[in-house]
């Protein structure tokens, strides 16, 4: 069992709410972070959090182990999940 | 002040002439709608719901909705970064429904984060 799985996002992105909804619905123990919904030192740290995984800095950025899902990727979220688990 | 149902009225009478559709989920558009809504609350202008606004109206003008990136995500994918506004053939399903990347140049976020965004 691998690190837990991390997504970033934006509580006000549609594409955040499906990657959400898909962790939800298949049981995944993950941690999210709401960029959009921090302030001062805690938001620049998740920004530079972020821009390690993603240097776009765009959402959802999806870390599963050692990979970065960038955006509602159906099929290559649930892939990931299979051999992460 | 704009609810969701008076936006939604609004902004199909406003882009539709001008050839931006909405998405045919209704669901994901009255979400952004409402996503726009609080984006005035916040910053004072309608930025992109999915991009992270810096807070300074300068620095995000090109993300201000519709984007400056919308037309050339519908030109080339059918629909926008969010998925708000799309082409008539991704509405009818006739073109596949491809995950849109960010076009804009991650420059411009950081710049607008390093001025204190």
């Amino acid at each position: 069992m691998g690190d837990k799985v991390k997504l970033y996002a934006l509580s006000t992105c549609g594409h955040c709410k499906r990657t959400k909804e898909l962790l939800q619905n298949k049981g995944v123990d993950y941690d999210v972070t709401d960029v959009d919904q921090l302030e001062g030192e805690e938001r620049q740290e998740a920004i530079e959090e972020v821009k390690q995984y993603n240097p776009s800095l765009s959402f959802p950025t999806l870390v599963i182990g050692d990979k970065c899902i960038v955006g509602y990727k159906k099929d290559e979220i649930e892939e990931a999940l299979q051999e992460h688990v | 002040m704009y609810d969701v149902d008076s936006l939604y009225a609004k902004l199909k009478e406003l882009q539709e002439p001008k050839g931006l559709y909405f998405n045919r989920d209704e669901e994901l558009v009255r979400d952004l709608l409402n996503s726009l809504l609080i984006n005035k609350d916040r910053y004072g202008y309608m930025a992109c719901p999915c991009r992270l606004a810096s807070g300074i109206y300068e620095m995000d003008k090109d993300i201000i909705c519709p984007c400056s990136y919308a037309w050339p995500d519908i030109q080339e994918y059918g629909s926008c970064y969010c998925g708000l506004y799309v082409s008539p053939e991704w509405n009818e399903g006739t073109i596949p429904h491809v995950h849109v990347p960010e076009r804009r140049p991650p420059e411009k976020l950081l710049a607008a984060l390093g001025a204190g965004g």
